[in-house]
């Protein structure tokens, strides 16, 4: 029996980092939205580790942001301690992490979509979907609600059939004590989308009191006001520190002696788990000539004793996890407060999405995060925004928006999970953007609020703060092309000190800028200036003048790649029945259904050689059909 | 693709005369003007028009050949872009430089059929030559690929990899420290260790293009010798392959006193054809060095060609000859049939003495049974049987063009070392020379980046 839950247009299923992201990016797109999830209590939960951001992870936040989406905004209030890393290895790969107040981030999450107009929040399972004439028409609870929509995102994160594993205890269960969703799997079969199973797992949590701090390294946070957000404003109090010990050859020896216990070896865990993440016992068994392991202590949050240790991730029993961590210097008297353990989920083959998320069978159905084969709060959140957008549009009548490589880690992250799909958990690395100098954290605003704001989720107040910055950057460059130095003793001493060449005769504020041992505090000093730019501003300027060489190598390449994305390929070529393409090619394509012959030559199975015949036969068909091929019809960021 | 400038030879190669290089793109005639000096100075050339001149290195302003050349503005030409045509003499070494110099210069290797194809694209012929364009590309790839795999076995892909591999260390090193920047297991590269590791690649990419430059591009095939006694007919067979005279053919034994070397194309394999002087006992001083060059041009040979006279009884020279082949592929061409009386039980003589070795009957002189022998030699090339020779480095132009830039990128990247950049600066010339490289070997970095990352270093939460 079902009776009528009431009528939206926007249903997201799970509010978790994907599910928040969605949830608010339709609301605030105009969209009645309903989000649904297991327990009220888990909104934006953070089941792992108490930290965002990091290296392509802090650059998926950044550009969250910069779209208009809450994920930065939301860490920046309830951040314990920030640091900015990598700031020795160039500018594209300067990243934020923070360490999170778990407690104080859910809350506050909690509370932007329990006041965002818009969304209603409600506990259910859902058990299957409303499905009719190929579209999706809503969802119905385990209480019988049926909600209706013309747009439903999944965000289902690890709760599908989820199964925890702790050594030879196994018990269905969602992540951190939650539930699990048992039922809508099978509906998502019905509606033949295909399911894997995918493994991920957590460290053990502990006492604070039980910590020896004095056998560790203290890991501080910067003492500088970053944030997350262009329009953030840093949280306040004192910044917690974390904590650096490593694991010893006594550890090892516990976990060789417990190998037999662990389900990774005795066969029942069955999915696969992410070679970035292995747990302990992993690295143990696979890296066997390393006497040591590094292990962080990370609090989990301002009011709270529990720590996560990072770098033990395991799945071994409860007694050994115990025994193990006892062998780590500091925690020789350590109390467990939760053990570590791997959990085992239904995840969807992401090559049945499109670009946009939504699915290629069912009309109206999107999906974002875990279940889409990705880890990690800030890929979740990334695709979450996407696919709100999305589904908004979808609802509106709007083209949907796709995110190209060459604009953002969203789009990398995207297009590398739909075209290529995964055979384990995909985590964002830089080294995954081929554009990376382009997509640095910097500059996420100048990439992407534009479009943020066209969409609607960017303010005109923000839009004409970001305008103001814009045109400072601009012409800030344009006095340093400009402005000149002069080759004088004062000059030629500064030089010196700074363990640079004099000058022959006078060059360019920017010329000189482009030294690596100047910095654009130097050239203001040459210049007789004190600074009057933003830091933000300033750092832009710098790195615009200082590494123009590479930015206009990449600039060109992007170029080139711009013209095969805009090769658009329609949805139904007839693949198979083409001459001339390979065979695996023509399956490959007929399964992804590129929308763009870039898009194409990223399936792995398609050659160049496929690539070249592919044209001939669009370039056949467009003659056939006496029209010029559209040049895409999505509205493509560029 | 469609957006720069692609070059080629268009002419066949292992045929004389003249040799065209032809490029096609928006960058054309930059090119051509850059890699070309007028006779009588010309400022501004008419299109169309075949103008006299020598083909100079841009770098230095070296004169590499005596040519002509034509500059075609698109849309009269047939591709409907800019084309540019240089004939040079033939012969493989003066078109193959100034390949290399227009290459140097910004062009980009032309894919097989991609003329075709992009005129075929830009609305230049018509719909019904689409199929033949298909059949090109896909002819041709396939071919490339069956010799690709064939020299996957050969040091040339040996020799990339390695370098290669080198390299994927380095940058796997570079980006597991940029990824994971607090694991201390991942300790900074010192630049002394980038450059450690980059020099020797650097050395080797050099050692590779050397093998390039000694003029062995598009002239190394598959080493096929033709061997046999004395006036069999081995240099008809020679001159029957290369459509043309270009060996001495006589009735008088012994003409044929050196090795000739020459290139042909069969069906897209690549074929290095040597002649050899007829192997006999011989007191003619010359003669001998002839003999000994034809055994060491027989011991190096991937392919055997061993021509003897069907009209006479297999001698015992004939029977060491093939001992001296050993189990190298080895085809045997039974040459003059039109002197047998009663040709079947010649054959059958000829079969049972060379078994297992294929028979391909001939009258090189009446020009019979040339087609069965090209599709003799072609079977056992695409059956894996004789594959490109182990000495063989470089040997086309694209996998020259692909070691240039990866050795540009990385000497870019040295420089840049050097200026201090930062390591994310480094990575992205070392990225551009890797995929460079994988260009020859087939790989994609990115895969092997990730996999190398999570290999080498220890890193989780």
């Amino acid at each position: 029996m079902t009776y009528p839950g009431g009528k939206y247009d926007v249903i997201v299923i799970g509010a978790g980092h994907a599910g928040c992201e969605a949830a608010l990016a339709a609301a605030r797109l105009g969209c009645r939205t309903l989000v649904i999830t297991i327990n009220l209590d888990a909104v934006a939960l953070m089941p792992c580790n108490p930290a965002i951001g990091g290296p392509a992870k802090g650059h998926l936040v950044r550009e969250v942001d910069a779209l208009g989406g809450q994920m930065g905004a939301t860490i920046d209030i309830t951040r314990i301690q920030i640091r900015l890393l990598n700031t020795g290895k160039g500018p594209a790969v300067h990243a934020l992490r923070a360490q999170a107040d778990k407690w104080h981030y859910q809350r506050q999450m909690r509370n932007i979509l329990e006041t965002t107009a818009n969304i209603h929040l409600q506990q259910a399972f859902v058990d299957r979907f409303y499905v009719k004439g190929g579209r999706i028409r809503g969802v119905v609870t385990h209480t019988g609600a049926l909600f209706e929509a013309d747009a439903v995102v999944l965000t289902t994160g690890t709760y599908l059939r989820g199964r925890i594993i702790i050594g030879s205890l196994n018990y269905k269960g969602g992540p951190n004590g939650q539930l699990t969703s048992g039922k809508l799997s099978g509906s998502m079969a019905k509606l033949g989308l295909r399911l894997s199973r995918f493994k991920t797992g957590t460290p053990p949590r502990v006492h604070k009191e039980s910590i020896n701090f004095d056998k560790m390294l203290i890991q501080p946070g910067d003492d500088k006001p970053l944030t997350f957000s262009f329009m953030g404003t840093p949280a306040s109090g004192e910044q917690v520190p974390c904590w650096l010990t490593h694991t010893t050859e006594k550890t090892h020896q516990v976990i060789q002696d417990n190998l037999h216990r662990s389900p990774l070896y005795s066969g029942d865990i069955k999915g696969v788990g992410p070679r970035y993440c292995p747990s302990i016992e992993d690295k143990v068994v696979r890296f066997s000539e390393r006497p040591s392991h590094q292990v962080f202590l990370e609090p989990e949050g301002r009011d709270t004793a529990e720590y996560y240790v990072q770098g033990m991730s395991t799945s071994l029993p409860e007694d050994v996890q115990i025994a193990m961590l006892r062998t780590i210097p500091g925690l020789e008297n350590v109390k467990l407060m939760r053990a570590g353990y791997a959990i085992e989920y239904d995840c969807l083959d992401p090559t049945q999405l499109k670009l946009t998320l939504e699915t290629k069978t069912v009309a109206g159905l999107f999906s974002a995060g875990q279940i889409n084969g990705s880890s990690g709060y800030e890929e979740a959140a990334a695709q979450g925004i996407v696919a709100g957008i999305n589904a908004a549009h979808y609802i509106n009548g709007i083209d949907p928006i796709i995110i190209d490589r060459s604009t953002a880690y969203i789009g990398v992250l995207i297009d590398d999970l739909v075209t290529k799909g995964t055979l384990e958990p995909y985590r964002m690395m830089t080294s995954r953007a081929e554009y990376r100098l382009l997509l640095r954290q910097d500059n996420a605003d100048a990439r992407l609020t534009p479009l943020g704001y066209k969409i609607g989720l960017i303010s005109p107040e923000r839009y004409h703060v970001f305008t103001q910055k814009s045109a400072s950057v601009d012409n800030e460059i344009g006095r340093m092309q400009e402005r000149t130095i002069p080759s004088t003793e004062d000059v030629n001493e500064y030089l010196e000190g700074k363990g640079s060449s004099p000058l022959g005769g006078h060059v360019s504020a920017a010329q000189l800028l482009k030294r690596p041992e100047l910095s654009y505090d130097d050239i203001l000093m040459l210049l007789q200036e004190t600074v009057s730019q933003e830091p933000d501003v300033a750092a832009q300027v710098e790195t615009q003048i200082k590494y123009q060489g590479y930015i206009e190598k990449q600039m060109q390449q992007v170029e080139k790649f711009k013209k095969m994305e805009n090769k658009a390929l329609p949805e139904d070529m007839p693949y198979c029945k083409m001459e001339g393409i390979s065979r695996e090619a023509a399956e490959k394509l007929a399964k992804i259904k590129p929308r763009s012959i870039g898009q194409a030559s990223r399936i792995s199975g398609v050659s160049p050689a496929d690539i070249s015949v592919l044209l001939v036969h669009l370039e056949q068909q467009r003659r056939k059909e006496g029209t010029r091929h559209v040049e895409s019809t999505h509205n493509t960021v560029h | 693709m469609l957006d720069d400038t692609i070059a080629a030879i268009s002419t066949p190669p292992g045929e004389g005369g003249i040799g065209i290089v032809r490029m096609s793109g928006p960058n054309a005639i930059n090119i051509g003007s850059a890699v070309f000096c007028f006779h009588n100075s010309v400022k501004k050339p008419q299109s169309h028009r075949l103008y006299y001149g020598y083909v100079k290195d841009p770098e230095d302003g070296r004169i590499i050949d005596e040519a002509l050349i034509a500059f075609m503005r698109a849309p009269y030409t047939y591709t409907r872009e800019d084309v540019v045509e240089i004939n040079c003499h033939g012969g493989a070494l003066p078109v193959s430089k100034t390949l290399g110099l227009v290459l140097a210069a910004g062009a980009r290797m032309a894919e097989p059929g991609e003329f075709t194809q992009r005129a075929f694209l830009n609305g230049r012929i018509d719909l019904a030559q689409a199929e033949a364009v298909i059949q090109i590309i896909r002819a041709k790839t396939e071919t490339a690929m069956v010799l690709g795999m064939s020299q996957l076995r050969g040091r040339l892909s040996g020799a990339v990899r390695e370098i290669r591999q080198t390299l994927l260390k380095i940058l796997a090193h570079m980006e597991a420290s940029i990824d994971y920047p607090e694991h201390q297991d991942v300790e900074e590269l010192a630049r002394g260790q980038i450059v450690h590791g980059v020099e020797p690649a650097l050395s080797g990419i050099a050692t590779l293009l050397e093998t390039a430059d000694r003029g062995r591009i598009l002239r190394e095939g598959i080493r096929t010798a033709i061997v046999g006694r004395p006036n069999v007919g081995k240099s008809s067979l020679l001159n029957a392959l290369l459509h043309e005279q270009r060996a001495i053919v006589t009735a008088i034994p012994g003409t044929t006193r050196d090795v000739l070397e020459e290139s042909i194309n069969l069906g897209g394999v690549a074929l290095t054809i040597i002649d050899t002087a007829g192997i006999r006992e011989t007191v003619d001083q010359v003669e001998r060095i002839g003999v000994a060059r034809s055994r060491e041009a027989l011991e190096k040979a991937d392919l055997v060609l061993f021509v003897m006279d069907a009209s006479l009884p297999v001698s015992s020279e004939d029977r060491e000859i093939l001992a001296a082949a050993g189990d190298r592929p080895c085809i045997v061409v039974a040459n003059k049939t039109d002197l047998l009386q009663d040709t079947e039980q010649a054959l059958h003589s000829v079969i049972e003495n060379v078994s297992p070795r294929s028979v391909v009957p001939m009258s090189l002189l009446f020009e019979r049974g040339l087609a069965a022998l090209e599709q003799t030699i072609m079977d056992i090339v695409f059956r894996g049987e004789a594959t490109a020779p182990e000495h063989t480095m470089v040997t086309s132009t694209r996998h020259k063009d692909a070691l240039r830039r990866a050795q540009q990128s990385l000497q870019e990247m040295l420089r840049a070392l050097e200026d201090r950049f930062a390591i994310d600066l480094l990575a992205i010339d070392l990225h551009t020379a890797m995929e460079a490289l994988g260009e020859i070997t087939g790989e994609a970095v990115r895969e092997d980046l990730a996999e190398e990352i999570f290999r080498a270093f220890c890193i989780g939460k």
